[in-house]
């Protein structure tokens, strides 16, 4: 498994040597700690909690405080979970594998373990459209702007047949809520490694706006 | 914070190139790859009649009257490899941020008045 957790930072380009141009979308990407190591006998499945981005300790619920190791184990509390060296984080987010007893609590991953040329795929929250038409949510094509129509540019057409099925099919393309969902870019090619402030040059678009909040993992049809 | 961090990433390759003006006389010297090996320097010399600025995106365009009083514009990153040099013979005295009235004038209409730096 190869995951990061990251703040999509904004696009730019990158030049190469021969003056070609690739525009590039810049991900700050970990340092993350391992949070949580999920396997078959404590869970029925394994799978690597990482933690990202560090939070002040008191926006942290009592709960949250408990699972990093952040309460100190007192008389009272003789049960709480050590601390391996985790601050308070902001994001955690669990990645399924088979090779947990790779990873131990409070390790820290980092855009070493990518390198340029790599394959990933980037998972986030796109932007919200708001109540869009079928033209800019499906790519409908309208109707006519000449030949006698009138207000029918981005109309969608017939939504179904008459007294044959005599009624409109479910989930028939129409206008409505657009954006704001969770979305995957799908073996994007790692273009640049900055090591020392932890950035990822990815090649194209990545979802979400400035400074939201994105996953970083192997590309699954890679 | 983010924003700084965005801009550590761009190599800026423009940053030894002489500062640039609208209505500047420039030549460009360009590397020109001719199939694999051969590289040479093309050069090219015009006004610039708009700068635009973008980040790592920098641009301007240069107005030539090519062969035939043909005008040719074109356009450059200023972050591009390909530009080896950049010469400035002179600056002019201008009154727009981009000269496009130059486009509907020839001959003696479409010169500019120099600004001589001393």
């Amino acid at each position: 498994m190869k995951g990061l957790l990251g703040l999509k930072l904004g696009m730019s380009q990158i030049f190469s040597e021969d003056g070609t141009v690739t525009p590039v979308t810049i991900i700050q990407a970990g340092p993350c700690f391992v949070t949580q190591i999920k396997d078959n006998s404590s869970d029925g499945y394994s799978s690597v909690q990482l933690g990202f981005g560090e939070a002040k300790e008191s926006r942290l619920t009592k709960g949250q405080k408990g699972h990093l190791g952040l309460l100190p184990t007192d008389e009272k509390h003789p049960q709480r979970k050590a601390n391996h060296g985790i601050p308070a984080l902001r994001y955690l987010r669990e990645f399924r594998t088979s090779k947990t007893s790779e990873y131990e609590m409070g390790q820290q991953l980092t855009v070493e373990q990518f390198e340029a040329g790599d394959h990933i795929d980037v998972s986030g929250v796109t932007k919200g459209k708001g109540f869009a038409g079928v033209v800019k949510r499906y790519g409908f094509a309208g109707g006519m702007k000449t030949h006698g129509q009138s207000d029918r540019w981005r109309a969608p057409g017939s939504v179904g047949a008459t007294s044959g099925t005599a009624h409109v099919f479910k989930g028939k393309k129409m206008p409505g809520r657009m954006g704001g969902k969770r979305y995957t870019s799908q073996n994007l090619e790692i273009v640049r490694v900055d090591a020392d402030r932890n950035l990822i040059a990815v090649k194209g678009a990545v979802p979400g706006h400035k400074g939201s909040f994105v996953v970083i993992r192997d590309a699954a049809k890679g | 914070m983010s924003d700084l961090l965005l801009k550590a990433f761009d190599k800026n390759h423009g940053e030894n190139l002489p500062q640039l003006h609208v209505g500047d006389n420039v030549t460009m010297h360009l590397t020109i790859n001719v199939g694999q090996k051969n590289q040479r320097v093309q050069l090219v010399r015009g006004i610039i009649i708009r700068l635009r600025n973008g980040g790592a995106r920098r641009n301007f365009t240069i107005r030539r009257i090519a062969a035939n009083g043909i005008g040719v514009e074109r356009t450059f990153l200023l972050n591009s490899p390909l530009i080896e040099k950049i010469d400035v013979h002179r600056h002019a005295y201008v009154r727009q941020a981009n000269l496009y009235y130059l486009r509907g004038r020839t001959g003696k209409s479409a010169r500019l008045r120099e600004r001589r730096t001393y």
